[in-house]
């Protein structure tokens, strides 16, 4: 009986995913041909906004599993 | 004179009819309310309305001009969403608390002298506290008291400034006040609690998850941005606000990754936003206060519709934490569909709100070359989109499948975050209208090639990064958990400071209590039974200690024994018996005493 979703076909996620990293690569490759004027010099550099999206986010979520929840996470029922 | 009908007023007495009307005729009654306010303000000119004179002081409720307006628009707007949204749930009381809550903030905007901005601030606590109260589980109503006492704080910390403002400058004007005298410290801070500074934050996100599914939505759009609309009036350009709003940005995102309860989520990102808004304060150019009325107006509109679509969700599945949902877009997809309207507006995609109101703050904060609060915005503008723009769709909507299978929301409910939805597309695709509104003149295009560029650059590597995370199984799974924050220092600080009045403090109170009222006066009466008796009983002990060592051994027990009897028998005989010849004896003595002081004392006067 179970209906069949948009997602619960495997090769749907795949085309999603090639999308996103066809995206990405896409735009890596435009950035090569658009003039900046930046305020910042680093932000003429080629891929600048990329790289530190992506480490950033690493980065977010390392801290933030590795470091802050190590510190702050708590039962439930702490406050109870 | 009172030549205009104030906007606040509308909703103020409005939301006290309420419970008078029933079935269909309350529903249009609840969405006429902020449409004939909205009609109302329209028709209102600019300037000061509403002038009372009281005592010495001129009171001024409805100052209207470029700057309030932007506050006082997107105002009346949300609380029609609002209304709309929650119009199938039949509670009074949400609506009651609801209309009179957004009332007094609609007040607090278009206050224009000091006193009747701390009234209608106050009155804006009570009426969120009632939001809050109104879920009647014992976490809101904890939560909701909590809520009470820190803004109550502040609001007791922003009277002491107002009068302390108004006394060393005569007048309680409110308009540009700026870090001049302890007065504007007061009044600053008093302004921090409600915008949720660091440290002071807590209160938020302690407490809006605890609300209604309805009550939530209103929280998450008057508190905050009516601190924003009092900073940006009387603060812009005071630098500490550009650091204070840097950290705003980038202490919750941290938080919100690891976060369980969505609804805390977006709590969380809801303050990493406003922290934009603060920071467009503190550098307090035309661009920047223009970035941050824009941002706050766009806000607003995408962060309500986050919490409708979350709060959809609970209406229908019940629940609201990311390990108990998932997988909802099977049967959800408008809904599902609205949710990423609004995390592209937050995240700032190109074509959707945020896109043109952050951008603004984040050119301003360059154009003054803040490298520091510049590399944290964009972090911030990251990891916005990592928690609000994937994790809160990805979580309830994708992820692992719940095997819940539910409706689709109410018609009501869809139709609200429809038009919620539509206005963040409105407002990302065709700027020029919400920048028409601003309060000083734009010449600021958001759409060039570099700036799409490199906007798209960083949330695909963001989208990016998360995906390869998510994959490879880095990424934090959701735990069923709590996260303490700045609030344990109240709530477990709460229950030290209790337990140090119920042990040590208690313990000495009581020793005081005791020596004082129980030991010394019962001392006192024992004394006074028998002096004499208990004199001499003292006089025996001290004879004793002093000269155990030359009494023999039989004189000591011999006095032992007595002091013995004597306190076995005391008080005993209190009676004295003696000869008359003793009392005439005593007689003349004090006779000759008086003589002698009589004699004496005479020759000292002469």
């Amino acid at each position: 009986m179970s209906k069949k979703y948009l997602f619960d076909n495997p090769r749907n996620v795949k085309i999603l995913l090639i999308l996103l990293f066809g995206g990405c690569l896409a735009l890596v490759i435009i950035n090569f041909f658009v003039h900046k004027h930046a305020h910042f010099s680093w932000e003429e550099w080629s891929g600048f906004y990329a790289a530190y999206g992506f480490v950033a986010c690493v980065g977010l979520v390392l801290a933030a599993k590795f470091i802050l929840r190590k510190i702050v996470k708590r039962s439930e029922d702490y406050y109870d | 004179m009172i030549n205009v009908i104030p906007p606040a007023l509308i909703f103020i007495i409005g939301a006290f009819f309420v419970p008078l009307f029933r079935g269909k005729v309350k529903s249009v009654y609840l969405l006429l309310l902020p449409v004939v306010s909205f009609i109302n303000l329209i028709y209102i000119s600019n300037g000061a309305h509403g002038v009372i004179n009281f005592l010495d002081y001129q009171i001024i409720f409805c100052r209207i001009d470029r700057l309030s307006l932007v506050w006082g628009y997107i105002f009346h707007i949300i609380a029609f969403l609002t209304i709309l949204y929650g119009i199938n749930m039949k509670r009074d009381n949400e609506f009651m608390a609801g209309l009179f809550y957004a009332g007094c903030a609609i007040g607090a905007v278009f206050a224009g002298d000091l006193i009747s901005l701390f009234c209608f601030w106050e009155m804006m606590t009570i009426g969120s506290v009632l939001l809050i109260w109104a879920r009647k589980t014992k976490k809101s109503i904890d939560a909701g008291f909590r809520y009470a006492l820190v803004h109550f704080f502040g609001g007791v910390i922003l009277l002491v400034g107002i009068i302390l403002y108004s006394h060393e400058n005569g007048s309680i004007e409110f308009g540009y006040i700026g870090l001049n005298g302890l007065g504007s410290y007061f009044i600053f801070f008093g302004f921090g609690v409600n915008c949720a500074w660091p440290f002071i934050h807590s209160w938020l996100t302690d407490a809006y998850p605890e609300s209604t599914i309805m009550g939530t939505v209103f929280l998450s759009a008057f508190t905050t941005k009516t601190a924003v609309y009092v900073l940006a009036r009387s603060f812009p350009g005071t630098e500490a606000l550009i650091w204070i709003g840097t950290l705003m940005t980038a202490f919750p995102i941290f938080f919100a990754v690891i976060e369980n309860d969505l609804r805390r989520v977006l709590s969380y990102s809801l303050i990493n936003q406003v922290g934009f808004m603060v920071v467009g304060i503190g550098i307090g150019t035309e661009l920047s206060i223009n970035g941050t009325a824009a941002h706050a107006f766009a806000h607003i509109l995408y962060k309500s519709l986050l919490f409708m679509s979350m709060g959809a969700v609970i209406y229908r599945t019940g629940k609201i934490n990311a390990t108990d949902l998932g997988g909802l877009y099977r049967t959800m997809p408008l809904t599902c569909i609205f949710c990423i309207v609004g995390a592209a507006s937050i995240s700032a995609f190109p074509l959707f709100s945020g896109f043109v109101s952050k951008s603004m703050v984040m050119t301003a904060a360059a154009d003054k070359h803040l490298i520091l609060t510049w590399f944290t915005l964009v972090f911030a503008s990251a990891g916005v989109f990592h928690h609000s723009g994937i994790k809160i769709p990805f979580f309830a909507f994708f992820g692992h499948d719940s095997g819940i299978r539910t409706k689709e929301a109410p018609l009501n409910m869809l139709i609200a975050m429809g038009i919620a939805a539509a206005l963040c597309i409105f407002i990302g695709t065709f700027p020029g209208t919400l920048y028409s509104i601003l309060p000083f003149p734009v010449d600021y295009v958001p759409y060039t090639m570099p700036h799409v560029m490199s906007q798209l650059q960083l949330l695909m590597f963001s989208a990016l990064a998360f995906s390869l995370l998510y994959l490879s199984a880095i990424y934090p799974s959701e735990i069923r958990a709590i996260n303490i924050d700045a609030d344990w220092f109240y709530r477990k600080g709460a229950n030290g400071f209790l337990w140090l009045l119920d042990n040590p403090l208690a313990w000495f109170g009581n020793q005081v209590k005791t020596t004082f009222f129980v030991t010394i006066p019962q001392s006192c009466i024992w004394f006074s039974r028998n002096p004499l008796v208990a004199l001499k009983m003292a006089g025996n002990n001290i004879a004793i200690a002093l000269f155990e060592e030359s009494f023999t051994k039989e004189k000591i027990e011999r006095i032992r024994k007595r002091i013995t009897e004597e306190l076995t028998d005391y008080p005993g005989d209190i009676i004295r018996y003696s000869h008359v010849g003793t009392t005439v004896i005593w007689t003349m003595g004090f006779l000759l005493a008086y003589l002698i002081i009589y004699i004496v004392s005479g020759r000292i006067a002469l």
